[in-house]
Formats: structure tokens, sequence, C-alpha cells
């Protein structure tokens, strides 16, 4: 049934469709506005989160769940989005409320907006309120002014760098990278030889068929390089996890929802839970988007992902905050 | 009363002699006080404009943010390196070597500008 509700967003709905790949991306474009896309074996399914009572308790079980949010830019104040606290709490909100309880929360960095130690402290608060454990990849607006010592004392212990660390649930293997250190004039984001090094010798130590997810704040692919949308050195990442049956990549930074599947990879970014940017290209540069009040949740979001056992891909759902 | 009169235009022959006195002694510095000693160049919109400018060994630049976003001031050599600003907070940076000073803004590493320093 199509619904033509001003509040509700979605514009058609595919449940039972069984729509493959290339209807996927074409529903991926109205992401931004809400549709909500899972995707289960190559199999395509979407749900409306403006009515949740719907959403079919089967689609929704799974052997693994969390969700990834990104981009609180704890500390902003300006237009765009005067409190940046009310809708980090929305999130939580939503987290608490999601029909399954996820295991953990990956959050993609620009924890906080200028790295103070107040603006840290009150996200911590914040998601303490989920009672899940929280694992973080910095974005560049958290190591401003000290190199990432923050970070690293904070999010980072027992990392070999600068933060980058992996770890197993359930029998997926976990990535978490750090591409906003030591950037370099003109350039786009950047893993540096170190960490590529480490991240080969990561992933020699797990069997192709392991479920691999890497989180990461800048996207490692490009999306758009004349905005500093994309990684110099993704490209070699991105070759040791070929032959793997299941690679997702989430990431941040570009405050919009946005997938492309490439080869056995799919990626992800986020929406902020902060403010909104413009879509590449359509404004001068890629500055906090202002957008009517009542329709600053809309655009705000988080990342609710599966995985189900036996299944190639993650399912990937993303709910705005309206 | 005549006697303040000359007193006063004493005074005023005298100031006026010490004002053409220091005028005159005070030419070759107003010379080179005609070329600006402090520069300002505007962070607006992921961008630092001018983006690059042009100015004399001494002269004192100030950046400030306009935008609604924080950014650096980095030189790519090192030379000098501002804190995180945010919107209206500024930086400055006195060069007094000539040269080509390029930066970048660390966080936006996009953004890029020069200063060349005669």
């Amino acid at each position: 049934m199509i619904s033509k509700k001003k509040s509700d967003l979605l514009l058609v709905d595919h449940n039972h469709d069984g729509v493959d790949r290339r209807g996927f991306l074409k529903c991926m474009a109205w992401a931004g506005t809400g549709a909500l896309c899972v995707m289960q074996g190559g199999v395509l399914k979407s749900f409306s989160l403006s009515r949740p009572s719907e959403i079919d308790p089967a689609a929704a079980a799974g052997e693994l769940r969390f969700v990834q949010i990104s981009d609180s830019h704890m500390g902003f104040n300006k237009p765009a989005n005067p409190d940046v606290t009310a809708t980090l709490k929305v999130a939580v909100d939503k987290i608490r409320a999601l029909p399954s309880v996820p295991e953990f929360l990956l959050h993609t960095g620009d924890i906080s907006h200028l790295s103070k130690p107040e603006e840290f402290d009150a996200v911590d608060q914040i998601l303490k309120d989920t009672g899940k454990e929280v694992f973080y990849v910095p974005g560049e607006h958290d190591v401003v002014n000290d190199d990432g010592q923050q970070f690293r004392d904070r999010y980072g212990k027992g990392s070999p760098g600068a933060g980058w660390r992996s770890f197993d649930k359930s029998g997926v293997h976990f990535i978490g990278l750090v591409n906003v250190m030591n950037l370099k004039a003109g350039g786009l984001g950047t893993l540096g030889a170190e960490q590529l090094k480490w991240l080969e010798k990561d992933l020699q130590s797990h069997s192709k068929s392991t479920p691999i997810v890497v989180f990461a704040h800048i996207p490692l692919w490009s999306v758009y390089p004349e905005w500093g949308w994309g990684t110099d050195d993704a490209a070699q990442a991105l070759s040791y996890l070929k032959g793997f049956g299941s690679v997702t990549v989430l990431n941040g930074h570009i405050h919009q929802i946005m997938q492309k599947v490439e080869g056995n990879i799919t990626f992800h970014t986020a929406a902020s839970t902060a403010f909104p940017q413009p879509a590449p290209g359509t404004a001068d540069s890629p500055g906090p988007m202002k957008v009517p009040a009542e329709q600053l949740r809309k655009v705000l979001g988080i990342t609710d992902v599966q995985f189900v056992r036996g299944k190639d891909a993650l399912a990937v759902v993303d709910s705005n905050l309206a | 009363m005549k006697g303040i009169t000359r007193i006063s235009l004493l005074s005023v022959s005298l100031v006026t002699g010490l004002s053409g006195f220091s005028a005159k002694a005070n030419t070759p510095r107003a010379e080179a006080q005609a070329a600006p000693a402090m520069v300002a160049v505007k962070i607006d919109n992921f961008s630092f404009g001018p983006q690059s400018i042009s100015i004399s060994a001494g002269t004192k630049v100030t950046w400030t943010n306009r935008d609604d976003i924080p950014h650096t001031v980095v030189s790519t050599e090192g030379v000098f390196k501002s804190h995180v600003l945010d919107t209206d907070e500024s930086f400055s940076f006195t060069f007094d070597k000539p040269g080509t000073y390029p930066y970048f803004c660390s966080v936006h590493p996009k953004m890029t500008g020069q200063v060349v320093v005669k």
C-alpha cells in the first residue's frame, strides 16, 4: 500500500517484493527521506520506521544486532542545530525502543565538536543510557589540538597506534580504523603505512568465510574528493579484504546516508545525530545544512545493523530520528 | 595680558617649530608606515580569503574564522600552527623572514592558502 501521509516519508512499501540489488541502490536514493532498506543475502526488503509495529519480528531477528551512530558533534550550537544534546538523546530513545535489543554500539567519529573534555564527557553520559558498550573511532573533530591524545586515552586503550583495533562478536570480526590523523594539505583522509601493515596482519588470522565489519570516520571510498570525502590510501586497505565473503564498511563524516556495493564489499555511511550536510556538489561547501526546524529530525539518524548467519551480507537499516 | 600673549605666541611658535622638526624627522618612518603592518584573512565557507596574500617582512597576518564550523591554520613546513578556531576566533602570526609559506586547515585539509613574504 502506498502511504501518502505527510508525516510518513516512505514512498513505496516494498515488503515481500524480493527486490534485487539494482532495486537496493534505487531504494537508497530515498534513504535520505526516511525509507528503510534491509538487505539480507542480496534480497531487499524495506520497512517504514514511522510504523515500527509493522516490522516483521522474524525479519528483525538474527544472531547479532548492533547500532551505528555517528557525528554527534557535541559542542556544536549554531543555527543548523542549536541543541545537539537533545537530538543525541532522541537517538538514544530510538535505540532503546528498537524491537530487538542491539548488543553494542559503534560510533563512527566526530563524537565532539572541538575535542573538549566536557564534550566527550557529555556523549559518554548520554550513551550510558543505552546500557550498551560503545566502540569509537575518531573523527577529525576529535583529534584537534592534542594529536588525538585524549581520544587514545579515553577510547583507544590497547590500540597499538592512534586508536585502531579489532574485536570479535558472535563470529563477526570488527575492525576500527583511524583515518583522520596526520592529514596532509590538499589531501583526503589517510590510514598510513603503520596502520595498513597492522590491518594486513590482522586479517591474515581470519578465514575468508568470517564476516568482516570495518568502521572508520571518513568514507573509505571516493564519495566526493573535492570536499575531502574519501581516503587517500583506502585502496590498499580494501585489497586486503578481497576474497572475504562478507565485508561491510561503515563510515560517517558526510552526515548523510549513502550506500555502494562494489564486488564483495558493501559501503554504508550514516547520518549524523547533530546536523545534515548537503549532497555532493549541491552547495559551495560541505558545511552544516540548515533545514526547517520541523524537518531537522527527519534528516538525522541511527543505523541498526543485523547479522544473520548463513547470509552473505549484513542487513543495514537506517532510521531517522523523526 | 600682553605678557601672556607674548608667552602664548612663543609657545605656539615653539610648538610649531617642534612639530616641524618632528615632522621632518618622521618622514622616513612615515614612508615605511604607509605599507600596512597588519593583514586580515577571512576564513569562511571552507576557504581562506584571500587564498594567497603578498606581504612585506614584519607584517602580522590575522586569520579570523567566520564560518559556522571550526578550522585551523597550519603551516605545511611547521612554521606556525593555530589552535582550533571556533566561529569568530582569531589567530595571528608575524612573518619576519621573506619566503613562501603554504598552509592549510588540518581539520579540512582540502582548504589551502599561502603567504608570500617579500
